[in-house]
């Protein structure tokens, strides 16, 4: 695999090059609604760079692909029109764009997220333009957070799928893992082409067992048994009540999180128009299941609770085969009023032997 | 890239108040463009998403039958803001449909079988596309016996009522209509719910029948007992489901029962197979 070389000082150059042939998004400082400094995706400004410290974000990037709300369709109401109450799609602009400083685990959730919406019978197009316009240009992760249990689900601080280029730091420069045509075709337009001598391969591999180490020291999350249980011996254990018990469905972890892909359809009017959208929703809140005669199959907590676990630990898994719907960025973890902790539930899921 | 969410355009060619309490009407539409009927083509048991742009989208049972051609129909209970908001359309109004959705009765295990349609209150749209659809003259051959339980509150109550006599009156289909209540002294059928007529009057099972089974969730919970008291096994009890739905194409996350989606895995399931999911419904 070619490693390119980046010396730290080509780098803002070599970005603002880019920007000729892409749109950018990456991490930059923000303030909350508390005037407190976080870090967010979102679309680079000119003269605005990406922030490559390896910053934690709270919100996952999965916004930059899947908006927090998105219009889809539009229609005039104005019966003197002649295509009154007739859909048409609202236009989006679905040029070249590349997410820079991606990690691994999130750019490894939007593959796990486009099995939803990329699917044999049915393409949502405004996510499949999205993600097939975008270019992954990832930041591997040196030192991971305390939350971080990303090599516990199939992720991992120098994981590549789902990425187009790998970026490692390594002090003075950044060493680029090309991992696809598109990944190469990203960085020849931001001018970097430097092929790094043989020992960068060496060096990435040793960051990488490093950075690795740091998760493997801390507590191992199982998930080998979850694939052999059944879905009703897990879904009737009796520990439901106790992890939903301090759970005040805000719906926090489902917005964090970087695989949560539910939503909601809704209508707005303007005057005589209207617009279609979708927004994000979450299986925490009541409404989401809510039957129009009243009744609510999913009406008490802890069956809200559990739906979470269920799908992300279990249903996810037996439905794709290809694990589970959880990359471990902890970011859930971290966010979560009430301290409820998927890796803990994970566990406790991993290990329930239901008494025959 | 066909865009799933795009409604085609119909226009409100018939409304028919449905029931007595004026709270259900019959809408039948017409595509704007000749081509989307073809693209519509369904199978009995399907649905579609009732789409008014402002509004909103409604998931609804197609009520009328492949073999009826140059329409589709649509059964509607008023409840919220899509249907409130459809009862006040008038004939001639543009709106959107989107569809069909979701799987269909099993037409090709049936054929050749005996098949027991079993519906209670305003459940019984897809099982009068069903029914119309095996009852066409080209298609009636294809199947044993058809027997049909149908339950609502009172006389008044029960959907398309004048299909209901007609076809008691032909010998090619074996009618069990039925009234939880009547102070009708003319009504000339059963009284006595669902459940209850279906254990007196449904033939018992063989291997050659099946039960299909649509109606409220009460309704279901005590129909299944009596469908096992006459010797019908899991597999040969097919139930339509209603969940909450939004996008209807199996992506927006709310209407599962474990890792099955109703609105695309489903909406038709057997007991078999829903007695391996949660049954969150």
């Amino acid at each position: 695999m070619k490693v390119i070389k980046i010396d730290k000082k080509e780098w803002t150059g070599g970005i603002d090059k880019s920007r000729e042939k892409y749109l950018l998004f990456g991490p930059v400082k923000d303030k909350d609604v508390t005037n407190k400094e976080h870090y967010i995706f979102k679309k680079l400004a000119a003269g605005e760079f990406p922030v490559m410290e390896g910053v934690d974000t709270v919100l996952s990037p999965k916004s930059v692909i899947f908006p927090q709300t998105e219009k889809i369709l539009k229609s005039s109401l104005d019966q003197s029109q002649p295509d009154h109450h007739i859909m048409k799609r609202v236009e989006n602009d679905y040029s070249s764009r590349a997410v820079i400083g991606i990690r691994s685990f999130d750019a490894k959730a939007l593959t796990l997220v486009n099995l939803n919406f990329d699917t044999k019978d049915y393409q949502d197009p405004y996510w499949c333009d999205a993600y097939k316009a975008t270019t992954f240009v990832g930041l591997a992760v040196n030192k991971p957070s305390d939350v971080d249990f990303s090599t516990s689900m199939g992720s991992g601080p120098f994981g590549e799928e789902g990425l187009d280029v790998l970026l490692v730091d390594n002090g003075e420069e950044f060493l680029a893992k090309v991992i696809t045509d598109k990944g190469k075709t990203f960085l020849d337009a931001a001018g970097f082409n430097k092929t790094a001598d043989e020992s960068a391969v060496k060096k990435i591999e040793d960051l990488k067992a490093q950075a690795e180490k740091t998760i493997a020291d801390k507590a191992k999350v199982g998930t080998d048994n979850l694939k052999n249980k059944t879905v009703l011996d897990l879904y009737e254990a009796p520990f439901w009540d106790d992890i939903a018990f301090s759970c005040i469905n805000c719906g926090t972890c489902t917005f964090v999180c970087p695989t949560c892909w539910c939503f909601d359809i809704q209508d707005e009017t303007k005057g005589k128009s209207c617009t279609r959208f979708k927004n994000w929703d979450s299986c925490m809140f009541p409404l989401f299941t809510l039957h129009g005669s009243g009744h609510n199959p999913r009406g008490v907590k802890t069956q809200r609770v559990r739906q979470r676990f269920m799908h992300k630990l279990k249903y996810f898994l037996d439905k794709y085969d290809k694990g589970t719907m959880c990359v471990g960025c902890g970011r859930c973890v971290q966010s979560c009023p009430v301290n409820i902790d998927i890796r803990e539930v994970c566990n406790i899921m991993n290990n329930y032997e239901p008494k025959k | 890239m066909v865009n799933p969410y795009m409604p085609y355009p119909v226009r409100i060619d018939e409304i028919e108040i449905a029931t007595e309490d004026k709270s259900l009407k019959t809408f039948k539409f017409v595509f704007l463009n000749k081509e989307d009927e073809e693209k519509f083509a369904h199978k009995a048991g399907q649905f579609a998403e009732l789409s008014i742009p402002g509004q909103g989208e409604i998931p609804i049972g197609i009520a009328s039958s492949p073999t009826e051609k140059g329409f589709v129909k649509f059964t509607v209970f008023k409840t919220g803001v899509v249907t409130s908001y459809l009862h006040n359309m008038k004939v001639g109004d543009i709106m959107g449909i989107r569809g069909p959705l979701g799987n269909w009765y099993p037409w090709d295990l049936l054929e050749g079988k005996n098949v027991v349609i079993i519906g209670g209150g305003f459940a019984f749209t897809t099982l009068r596309a069903s029914i119309v659809y095996m009852l066409d003259p080209a298609n009636r051959s294809k199947f044993g016996k058809i027997d049909v339980v149908y339950g609502a509150r009172s006389p008044g109550m029960l959907l398309y009522r004048d299909e209901l006599y007609e076809w008691e009156k032909r010998d090619d289909i074996n009618m069990h209509i039925t009234v939880d209540s009547t102070t009708d002294p003319s009504w000339k059928y059963n009284v006595g719910f669902v459940p209850t007529i279906v254990g007196q009057k449904a033939p018992k099972a063989d291997p050659n029948t099946f039960a299909i089974v649509c109606g409220p969730p009460i309704m279901i919970k005590f129909t299944q007992p009596a469908l096992e008291s006459l010797g019908y096994g899991q597999n040969q009890i097919i139930m339509s489901l209603e969940n909450r739905m939004k996008c209807g194409i199996g992506m927006c996350g709310r209407c599962n029962i474990g890792k099955e989606l109703v609105c695309k895995d489903g909406p038709v399931f057997t007991l078999e197979e829903l007695n391996k999911t949660p049954r969150e419904y």
